[in-house]
């Protein structure tokens, strides 16, 4: 047999090929660097992601199946590949000061965010389950190293070997659930599945494989009860990496959790429709409820972030193709509002000294008005306020369980986010109501976050006033699905 | 010649599988812990095999070199992992990990 390499398909993946090869060469690089020049890292991740977005930008037009169906280019890919790419130009920008403050020597810092990013990529873009499981241990790997990237620091270790031993322990589900799958149907392909399934053969071996695939998928999205590693991973890891896992594996994962479910599973949703709905109650109510107890602003963020996947999980469960848009602008929202809620929590912290806990933000207002009022407009958001993304983003979930006729889905939807408003105007209360009670001393109010906070800013009003285009946008992406 | 018999080797895999998740729950020892997770990818691998026995296609076989290859990267970033905490703290032992909790 002759197989031609399809060589002029290359320059459709040339976003992926630009960050491939830019992190081999920053690996290089940094080889000849002073160990002081860093930010020159930065600036060529910079460059690099910038060159991405362009590409992706410029193919978003296109729909095709690359690669003999390995690999494929489409609007829900190309949309999330946007986010991504967005979101890591935001956190390099906010690293470039942040990996000064903390002296980090290890260049390969930003190599390994830009593997990490690749993976996402891979993982979102295609219909294979053998690419989309080398796409998620890319991300994975790379994200374990960078957790643990500050070597000195007990935390961060600690935060790295447990994030490690439970994705690995959760990709082996996945792949076991794949291994099912192949084995009940033949195929890798999703649209594979689909067929044998529409066929009205479904045997158990098949229905396991796909709980063992949403196994895989709910340890990523940190659902309850496969969340345990969250708060520990978002506290211990370097913020801007914590903004990263917060904000780009939760979209991605998502993604390619609503692609599989959506493309391959939709007509076994009587198997998954009603577990999925009982774990968006208990993620929800579990995570709203241990936020409210929180002292520490990463971990009250980190159980926010478990909360937020159960409201995109009611969208989810209802199974309605057209209106999982809801799930594509809700991701997009979440992601700007952490992102953002991530550059203030660096913003308040030195070296050695973070100012995790919630006191220090006592008085914050007086001090820093400006610093407190970014940190409020991102929290607000978080709450779900109009006229801010999160507000719409909230509506259109919510909206979509209504009218998919999951009313009582809705409702408790709507009373987690009335509790979770408690835990997140807390801090608005401190900073504002409360006289300062610690002494934090000076912030480094440095152009790098101050430009994250403005752009995540301007995003999320922008969005919450004129969410049309945004929404149109998603509902290009979900058109896949039909 | 035995008959080959899909199911015999997909109970296989599926008490290797188990032995492994059991291992990752109940082992105090991070390298342990690490190694059950190798075995539920080995189970994986076996299920992977076996099925390619009945579909006759190459799909399966493919992903355990795939398998195979995360799992030796995996092995790469875990010891390293537990190199640098057995550094810091003198123990990989995951019951001592406890300094994140709330």
């Amino acid at each position: 047999m002759d197989v031609k390499f399809p060589v002029d398909e290359l320059i459709l993946i040339a976003p992926e090929i630009i960050l491939c090869g830019f992190g081999l060469l920053l690996l290089l690089i940094e080889v000849f660097l002073k160990t002081k020049s860093k930010s020159f890292l930065g600036i060529l991740t910079l460059v690099s992601a910038g060159s991405a977005l362009v590409f992706v930008l410029k193919l978003s037009s296109f729909s095709t199946d690359l690669f003999f169906g390995l690999y494929s280019l489409d609007s829900l890919g190309s949309l999330t590949k946007g986010l991504i790419l967005v979101m890591l130009i935001l956190v390099v920008i906010m690293s470039l000061r942040y990996v000064e403050r903390e002296e980090v020597i290890s260049g390969e810092y930003y190599p390994l965010l830009l593997f990490s990013t690749l993976g996402m990529m891979i993982m979102v873009s295609s219909k294979n389950l053998l690419t989309i499981f080398v796409g998620l241990e890319l991300m994975s790997l790379s994200i374990y190293i960078l957790v643990g990237l500050f070597r000195d620091n007990l935390k961060a270790a600690e935060a790295s070997l447990k994030y490690f031993l439970l994705g690995a322990f959760a990709s082996a589900f996945l792949v076991y659930g794949i291994a099912l799958l192949y084995g009940s149907t033949g195929s890798l392909d999703i649209k594979g599945y689909l067929e044998v399934i529409a066929k009205g053969d479904t045997s158990t071996v098949l229905i396991i494989g796909v709980a063992l695939i949403a196994v895989g998928f709910a340890f990523k999205i940190a659902l309850v009860p496969f969340h345990m590693w969250t708060p520990d991973v978002y506290e211990g890891a370097p913020t801007s990496i914590t903004a990263f896992m917060a904000a780009g594996v939760k979209s991605a994962a998502f993604v390619t959790f609503l692609r599989v479910f959506y493309t391959a599973f939709l007509p076994l949703i009587k198997q998954w429709g009603d577990i999925l709905w009982l774990l968006a109650v208990i993620t929800m109510s579990y995570a709203n409820l241990t936020a409210l107890v929180q002292q520490n602003i990463k971990r009250m963020l980190a159980y926010s972030s478990i909360a937020h996947a159960g409201y995109i999980l009611v969208a989810f469960v209802t199974g309605e193709k057209i209106l999982s848009s809801s799930i594509i602008y809700y991701l997009v929202a979440y992601t700007f509002m952490n992102v953002g809620a991530f550059s203030c929590v660096i913003l308040m912290g030195r070296k050695g000294e973070e100012n995790l806990d919630i006191d220090s933000y006592a008085g914050l207002s007086a001090r820093h008005p400006f610093v407190a009022f970014c940190l409020t407009i991102f929290l607000l958001s978080l709450t779900g306020v109009p006229p801010l993304a999160g507000f719409m983003a909230k509506f259109y979930v919510f909206s979509t369980a209504i009218k998919a006729g999951y009313v009582w889905l809705a409702i408790i939807g709507v009373l987690n986010s009335v509790v979770a408003a408690y835990y997140y105007l807390r801090v608005i209360m401190y900073m504002y109501f409360r006289d300062p009670v610690k002494e934090i001393g000076r912030i480094d109010l440095s152009p790098s976050y101050i430009l994250v906070s403005l752009i995540c800013i301007f995003f999320l009003i922008y969005t919450g006033i004129l969410p049309r285009e945004l929404m149109l946008l998603a509902e290009g992406a979900v058109s896949v699905f039909f | 010649m035995v008959e080959f018999s899909y199911n015999l080797y997909l109970l296989l895999s599926a008490i290797l599988f188990t032995i492994g998740a059991v291992g990752v729950i109940t082992r105090r020892n991070g390298i342990i812990v690490f190694m059950c997770i190798e075995l539920m990818l080995n189970a994986a691998n076996l299920a992977f095999i076996s099925a390619t026995g009945i579909h006759k296609g190459l799909e399966g076989m493919i992903f355990v070199f795939f398998v195979m290859t995360v799992a030796a990267a995996e092995a790469a970033v875990g010891l390293a992992i537990f190199v640098m905490i057995f550094r810091l703290r003198g123990t990989i032992s995951v019951d001592q990990m406890n300094l994140l909790k709330g």
